[in-house]
């Protein structure tokens, strides 16, 4: 099941040129480019019904109401979950912090343990280093293997009875590896531990329902899934959701305030204290609706052609080290390189001459990076709208790259 | 536009860093960080009577840090601390925009250019707050080893 041939079209930003020069946009796990669909649904909210939810009698606030828990229940359908389960958050970042602060501190004690991995995003490593600090918990991490994936038989040794919370990616953000959650939930639950998955890097590229997951918590972002910036997700197992103290006080998630205390709705809006964000909300809602037109196998496949591709042409390349995963079915569109002699500023700038987008640095991966042998890498990342060409044409501007610096050409 | 960046020196001073290398003995030891990138870089210096009398640097980072980094060193050398401190404070404002005295600043005029690339001003910098960082430890009297980041107030 192919790709419609003409999905950049859907694009506005990638129809822009740059000095002349077509942008090649692979920057996507960074954040990904936007809809014609998603951009519209934004400015009709603001132009036609923008409302406050959940309270206004007139009909506009009821319309808006609807799209917003609409777009509440379209995400939860899309990863397999019951609408009640789905908070609207900013971000991966603040449902991970969510759960560290909700979950965390009503569960975690002295002496119990937190399992991480070496190779997570800092946003699923610093909340837990905090709930650790703050509970006098101890933080146990999951090594890597040489190959980029994650060492489990290491699993069943730092799984122990004090094992309160395993927080794993997904999908690596740097090495693409995605990793057997199933196996790592089965383990952990058998241990007495609830599992929280970073999706960030999963949910917008690859079909994912949480029920075969079978992990507690889930968060993902909008942005990186053709929505706008502001707006993600935690999804949480209903029976810990109900179970857990508020995150933030305010309007929206009390049931009876008295000067003294108060009682607190259900979820999932005892989570979402304040106005939401609604117009980003809604226009995730039909972000969701455009992935799902396309198909999210069909978009799991395209990314498979294109980094399977993709190794292979910067394999050619003279003096390209490429981490992770060789075998594009066990990994994502993700593809961390280094290339001798130049720094990955230096190519991510003279690629950027080229009009080609891609990021250099530590992709806020230290931990990973350290264990990696390197201080930063270059990174390109794909997705639905990226070709075989845009592959082309990151070769060609290694090549100017290592012209630029005075290195060998192939 | 990538030749106003990448002017010849600064590629020259990234192939062939002047004064690469630890000094030990030092009277000035600051590893200073960009944690935007990752680099690293530490700064070494021997002072008397109150002037630069030795400076190495060591790390690795991309051309703009180890160019500025290896411009620094030349720069810097036999000046006392109080000139130091003034080039350092003429360096920044050439970042932040300010325009330079022509003469003061010499081959270092070179990295102008990366004034119209906001991210790697950082890169430009990170040599510089290093030492920055370290004069002012000397000054105190302390001797200990110190930490400079380019996230710290210019």
């Amino acid at each position: 099941m192919p790709l419609p041939a003409d999905v950049r079209k859907d694009f506005p930003l990638l129809q822009r040129e740059l000095d002349g020069k077509r942008l090649v946009y692979l920057d996507s796990a960074a954040t990904s480019q936007k809809p014609w669909v998603v951009l519209e649904a934004l400015a009709e909210y603001y132009r036609t019904y923008n409302a406050n939810v959940h309270r206004g009698l007139y009909r506009i606030a009821e319309q808006a109401t609807l799209a917003y828990e609409e777009a509440r229940a379209k995400v939860a359908a899309f990863v397999g979950a019951r609408p009640e389960e789905v908070i609207f958050v900013r971000g991966t970042t603040e449902g991970i912090n969510l759960v560290a602060y909700a979950y965390g501190r009503a569960h975690v004690r002295e002496g119990d343990e937190i399992l991480t991995t070496e190779m997570e995003h800092h946003s699923n490593l610093v909340p837990w280093q905090i709930l650790a600090q703050e509970r006098g918990a101890r933080l146990r991490i999951l090594p890597l293997r040489e190959d980029g994936t994650l060492d489990l038989e290491q699993l069943d040794r730092l799984l122990t009875e004090r094992t309160r919370i395993v927080a794993v990616t997904h999908q690596s953000n740097v090495l693409g590896t995605i990793n057997p959650i199933r196996t790592i939930v089965d383990r952990a639950h058998a241990a007495g531990a609830v599992v929280v998955v970073d999706g960030a890097q999963s949910v917008p590229h690859m079909p994912v329902n949480v029920r075969e997951l079978g992990c507690d918590f889930l968060a993902f972002s909008g942005h990186k899934m053709c929505g706008p910036t502001g707006i993600g997700v935690l999804w949480g197992r209903l029976e810990l959701l109900e179970a857990m103290p508020p995150f933030h006080g305010g309007g929206e998630m009390i049931e009876r305030v008295e000067l003294e205390r108060s009682t607190y709705k259900s979820p999932p809006h005892r989570f979402e204290a304040g106005t939401p964000n609604i117009a980003d909300a809604i226009a995730l809602g039909v972000a969701v609706d455009y992935l799902r037109g396309i198909g999210m196998e069909a978009i799991r496949a395209h990314e498979k052609q294109l980094v399977r591709y993709a190794l292979a042409q910067l394999g050619e390349v003279e003096g390209v080290r490429v981490y992770g995963p060789r075998d594009p079915e066990v990994r994502g569109g993700a593809v961390a390189f280094t290339l001798e002699g130049v720094h990955p500023h230096d190519v991510a700038q003279v690629l950027d001459s080229e009009a080609i987008c891609v990021r250099a640095g530590h992709h806020c991966a230290q931990p990973l990076h350290r264990r990696l042998g390197v201080q930063s890498t270059t990174r390109a990342s794909v997705y639905l709208y990226n070709t075989p060409e845009d592959v082309d044409a990151l070769v060609r501007g290694l090549e100017k790259v290592k012209t630029f610096f005075g290195l060998p050409r192939a | 536009m990538l030749e106003e960046l990448y002017r010849e020196i600064i590629l020259e001073h990234y192939t062939r860093p002047r004064n690469r290398g630890r000094l030990d003995p030092a009277d000035i030891v600051v590893e200073g960080a960009n944690p935007s990138c990752g680099d690293e870089i530490s700064v070494y210096a021997r002072v008397e009577d109150g002037v630069i009398q030795d400076i190495r640097f060591e790390g690795r980072g991309c051309s703009i840090s180890q160019a500025s980094a290896s411009m620094m060193t030349e720069q810097v050398r036999g000046k006392s601390l109080q000139e130091v401190k003034a080039l350092i404070e003429e360096f920044k404002g050439m970042m932040q925009g300010r325009p330079a005295e022509e003469g003061r600043l010499g081959d270092l005029m070179a990295l102008q250019g990366v004034r119209r690339f906001p991210v790697r001003v950082k890169c430009a910098t990170l040599a510089w707050m290093a030492l920055l960082q370290g004069v002012r430890e000397y000054e105190s009297g302390r001797r200990t080893t110190v930490t400079a980041s380019t996230e710290d107030e210019l």
